[in-house]
Order: C-alpha cells, then sequence, then structure tokens
C-alpha cells in the first residue's frame, strides 16, 4: 500500500530505439541513432558526451518540445505528447524573462498549478533559499552573474514539483564551490522530492558523484556507446580510490571513441588524462 | 567629462538663433522684398493682431483634436491587426500578403479615393489620419510579435503557462519595445497626415487650412507663423513621446 503510493510520486522513463534527423540545406542529418535506455523511477540517470552528440537533442525530445523523431519515449509507460505539467527541464541557457524579477521567474513555474498567491509567495521565497539567491528575489536577470541566473532557472523548474526533472548542464556556469553547493542540494531534493532526474553533465566527476546510472555517448551521428550502474550509497566521497575507479570506468567507456578525446572531455580532467596516458600511452 | 544637459540644449539653439538673427537684419535692412520675407515682429504680431491670423488658435486645436482622433482609431486598430497577423499563423497567411500590398501604396494616393468616397468631409480627413498611422502601428507591432524569442516561446510551452499569463508575461513585454516604436511612428505619421489631408482637401478648420489660405491670400506671414507651429507641435510630441515611452520599457534603459 504504501510503497505503491511512493511509487506514484516517481516516473519511469523509457527511450526505445530512438532516432533523430534535422534537415541541413534541405538534406536530413541523422543527430540521433537508436537510443535505448530506461530510467527507473526516482532515478537519478546522467547523460555524458561530446558536445555536439546530441544529448540537448534527446532532452528536447523527452520534454515534449519536438515531436519529429522515430522510436517510442514512454513516460510511466505512456507515450509522450507535448510538454506537461509533471516534467520540468532546466535548459542549458537560464533562460529567463528578462522583464522579470528573480521572483517574478521562478513564480511563472507554479503559473500552471492553481496555487494561491500566498502559497505562490512562500514556495519561491523557499526555493530561493534552496538555490542561495536570497537578496536577489527583485533583481532582474540582467543584474545576475550566468551562474546566479541558471540558479533561479533551477528553482523555476523546481517550485512545481515535477515527478521528472530534466537538466541540461545545469551547473557548468557554476564556479566550483557553488557548484559543490548545488550538487548536495540537488541530491537533497532529489531524495526529499522523490523524484526522477535525467541530467545532461559534461563532468565525469559529477556524473560519478550524483548518478545512479550514466549513460555515455558518442558523436556523429550520437549513439549511447556504454551504460555504467553506479552502486556506491550517499555522500560519496571524491578523493577516495574507489570514487577514482568508477570514475576511470566511465572514462574508458568514452575514450573507446577516439573523437570523445578529441572534443576536448577528457581534457579538463587532468587526473582523468593520466589514466590515458597509462592505458594508451 | 559628462556632458551637461543644459549646455546640449543651448548649443542646439544656437543655429536657429543665428537663422533668426539674420532673418531679423534682413528685414530691419530691407534687403529682400518684405511680401517674400516679413519681417520677425510682424510674424509674431500675427496669431494676436491680425484678423485672419487670430484664427491659428482654434485651428491648431481642430488639428490636434482631429490627429488625437485619428491616431487613436488608425493606431488602435493598427496594434490589433498586427498582433492578429503576428501572432496568429493562419491569419498572417489570409490577411498577411493583402496587408504588404496595401502598404506598398503611399498614403498620400489614398486622398484622391477618400475624397471620392466621402467628399471633403471631416470623415475623408479622419479616414485618411487613421490611415496614415494604421500602417506603421500594424507593421511595428507585428514585427515585435515575431521576434519574440523563441527560447523564451519554449520556456512558456514546458511551464504551461496560460495564455493569460503567456500573453502579459511574454508577448507584449517582449514586443513593447517594438510596439513602442510604431506608436511613435504612428504618432507622427498622424501628425503629417492631418496637415497633409487639411491641406490638400480644404473645407473647414485645421492648421493646415490655415496654411493653405494664407498661401493663396499671399500672406506670407499666416504661413511663416503657420510653418513655426507645425515644428513647435512636432517638437513638442517628441518630448511627450520620449518620456512616455521610455516609462513603458524600463527595463531597457540599463542595457542601452
Ligand atoms: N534545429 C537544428 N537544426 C539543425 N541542426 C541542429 C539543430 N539543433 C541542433 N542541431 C545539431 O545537432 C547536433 C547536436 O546538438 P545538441 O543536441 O545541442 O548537442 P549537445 O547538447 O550534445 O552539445 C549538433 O551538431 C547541432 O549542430
Ligand atoms: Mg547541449
Amino acid at each position: 500500500m504504501r510503497a505503491e503510493a511512493l511509487l506514484d510520486t516517481r516516473s519511469s522513463l523509457d527511450i526505445q530505439a530512438v532516432s533523430k534527423s534535422y534537415r541541413v540545406d534541405g538534406k536530413p542529418r541523422e543527430i540521433l541513432r537508436d537510443i535505448r535506455f530506461t530510467v527507473e523511477p526516482g532515478e537519478l540517470v546522467s547523460v555524458i558526451g561530446a558536445s555536439g552528440c546530441g544529448k540537448s537533442t534527446l532532452l528536447r525530445l523527452i520534454i515534449g518540445l519536438d515531436t519529429d523523431y522515430e522510436g517510442d519515449i514512454l513516460l510511466d509507460g505512456r507515450s509522450i505528447d507535448g510538454p506537461t505539467a509533471d516534467r520540468g527541464i532546466v535548459f542549458q541557457e537560464p533562460r529567463l524573462f528578462p522583464w522579470l524579477s528573480v521572483e517574478q521567474n521562478i513564480a511563472l513555474g507554479l503559473d500552471s498549478s492553481g496555487a494561491s498567491p500566498a502559497e505562490v509567495k512562500r514556495i519561491v521565497t523557499e526555493h530561493i533559499e534552496i538555490v542561495r539567491l536570497n537578496g536577489f528575489a527583485r533583481a532582474y536577470p540582467h543584474q545576475l552573474s550566468g551562474g546566479m541566473a541558471q540558479r533561479a532557472a533551477i528553482a523555476r523548474a523546481l517550485v512545481s514539483r515535477p515527478k521528472i526533472l530534466l537538466l541540461d548542464e545545469p551547473l557548468g556556469a557554476l564556479d566550483s564551490q557553488t557548484r559543490a553547493y548545488m550538487q548536495d542540494e540537488l541530491l537533497e531534493i532529489w531524495r526529499r522530492e522523490k523524484i526522477t532526474i535525467v541530467m545532461v553533465t559534461h563532468d565525469i566527476e559529477e556524473a560519478v558523484y550524483l548518478s545512479d546510472k550514466i549513460v555515455v555517448m558518442e558523436p556523429e551521428p550520437g549513439r549511447v556507446c556504454g551504460i555504467v550502474s553506479i552502486d556506491a550509497p550517499h555522500p560519496r566521497r571524491r578523493g577516495t580510490s574507489k570514487f577514482s575507479a568508477l570514475k576511470d570506468r566511465v572514462l574508458s567507456v568514452l575514450v573507446r571513441t577516439q573523437s570523445a578525446a578529441s572534443a576536448g572531455l577528457v581534457r579538463s580532467h587532468p587526473a582523468a588524462q593520466g589514466g590515458i596516458a597509462r592505458r594508451y600511452g | 567629462m559628462p556632458e551637461n544637459k543644459y549646455d546640449v540644449f543651448l548649443r542646439g539653439l544656437a543655429f536657429p538663433a543665428v537663422l533668426v538673427l539674420a532673418w531679423i537684419l534682413v528685414g530691419q535692412f530691407g534687403l529682400i522684398d518684405p511680401r517674400l520675407l516679413v519681417p520677425v515682429q510682424r510674424v509674431i504680431a500675427v496669431p494676436f493682431f491680425d484678423p485672419d491670423g487670430r484664427t491659428i488658435w482654434l485651428s491648431l486645436v481642430t488639428s490636434l483634436v482631429r490627429m488625437v482622433a485619428g491616431f487613436l482609431i488608425g493606431g488602435g486598430l493598427g496594434i490589433l491587426i498586427g498582433f492578429v497577423i503576428g501572432t496568429s499563423s493562419l491569419a498572417n497567411r489570409l490577411i498577411g500578403p493583402s496587408f504588404t500590398a496595401v502598404r506598398q501604396i503611399t498614403v498620400f494616393a489614398w486622398i484622391p479615393l477618400l475624397t471620392a468616397w466621402f467628399g471633403n468631409s471631416d470623415g475623408a480627413k479622419l479616414v485618411f489620419i487613421a490611415l496614415s498611422a494604421f500602417f506603421p502601428a500594424a507593421l511595428n507591432t507585428q514585427q515585435g510579435l515575431r521576434d519574440v524569442p523563441i527560447a523564451l516561446i519554449e520556456t512558456s510551452h514546458v511551464m504551461r503557462l496560460s495564455w493569460r499569463t503567456h500573453l502579459f508575461r511574454l508577448l507584449l513585454p517582449s514586443a513593447l519595445p517594438s510596439i513602442a516604436i510604431g506608436i511613435e511612428i504612428a504618432l507622427i505619421s498622424a501628425w503629417i497626415g492631418t496637415v497633409g489631408a487639411e491641406y490638400a482637401m480644404g473645407f473647414g478648420r485645421g492648421i493646415g487650412i490655415f496654411l493653405a489660405e494664407g498661401r493663396e491670400q499671399f500672406r506670407m506671414d499666416i504661413v511663416l507663423i503657420g510653418v513655426v507651429t507645425l515644428a513647435l507641435v512636432g517638437y513638442g510630441m517628441n518630448i511627450v513621446l520620449r518620456c512616455g515611452l521610455r516609462r513603458l520599457v524600463p527595463w531597457q534603459r540599463q542595457n542601452s
């Protein structure tokens, strides 16, 4: 009984043989080929891969902004058909409305919820604190740094308590300190709200730190080249040898394709580079 | 060193001051036939002491009322139509092409048609002024709505914003700078249209008719004070517009 009620707040996601082409100069260009993976209810899954391999495109398909693809995307067993309120997304760019203050922007996330103005006020204030924007409620987007704007966008996606949350490199613009804080905050929200999260990231360490499962993609066209399960309990400690071993496992899947290395994914991780040198040098 | 606003204003005044001075001197020494270039003091006296010149006040008020009425009708309809073709692709396909075609007609080409339909009445003038204001308002509104960033429209979709929120928190604020420019051009067009219609159609009262009559009676003093009045009205409209529109789009101030 109880377990069922619990499961009800989570969503499962089934990506079945999804392919996607864009038309460029009249010719179709394959962006995604035969993507398959599943996200169990309540799982936190990262998608990692070189830039341009179609990660953002995949999230657009899942959120329902683009329905022109082959294959099936099933949410709780049902085919998706346009955006719904129980799916939330944080785009790669903050996409705040320039003429609205931070609190007004975040309140937009509750527009379809039917919450009373007092409730909206309370929930918005609460989330401004969660994303550490205290004191900036009345600020306008042009007065925020890139990282602050992205945190406002995260708050906007969180206020409606979506069952499944899609995040497109949400922490990419943050400094390392705020980033670490936001990672923990994300874990906290994930645990508390029991939501399903699909997060795109280019940071292997971040993926290993947060995820239950890492979907590794390779480019041209975007394909899944491996799925790594991370079975370590939270909180995970970054410095440990076990953690490094996990990172190496993800990396070994990544570098199986040369294009990943040439796309600069690996270069930003000096420790990881040592790993490659050992193996291939 | 920041420029003092007052200094800028004074510097802008320098050139007209030189012209007026030259005008006074020319009058003083009788260099040009006073029937062609009337002395300054006579021009200034016209609206107050000349029986024909005194009608300028009523003419001016009539013209301003006419302009405001035409501007409200034409500008209002323009924003409405621009909004419809800017937001509905169906309406854009239906009305868009005719709209673009009709827009190619110079507004003054409408005068013969309008006088044929409505005579030289107030109605014809009003329709003409409304037409002058309509196209800039419609065009800029449509443009502004078409330029709403797709990224934000997508964001609105994924958040499932209600149509009201979509309209008042996204479409209108985003299009507002463009709509404001449309309103500005519409008002100026309405003023040009007012004077043009009055001048071309005659009949009744108005600053354009005042000018036309002055010319027919070869009263250069009346013509000159008419022209000066037109300039002053234009200048006044600019000030009003600048203050009003700046208040309309406050978030743009910091960006520029
Ligand atoms: N609307 C579009 N039309 C054509 N090509 C596109 C479009 N959007 C993205 N692409 C292409 O699809 C590929 C994948 O893009 P994207 O999903 O943004 O990659 P990622 O998020 O992994 O960096 C890129 O090569 C990009 O140029
Ligand atoms: Mg991307």
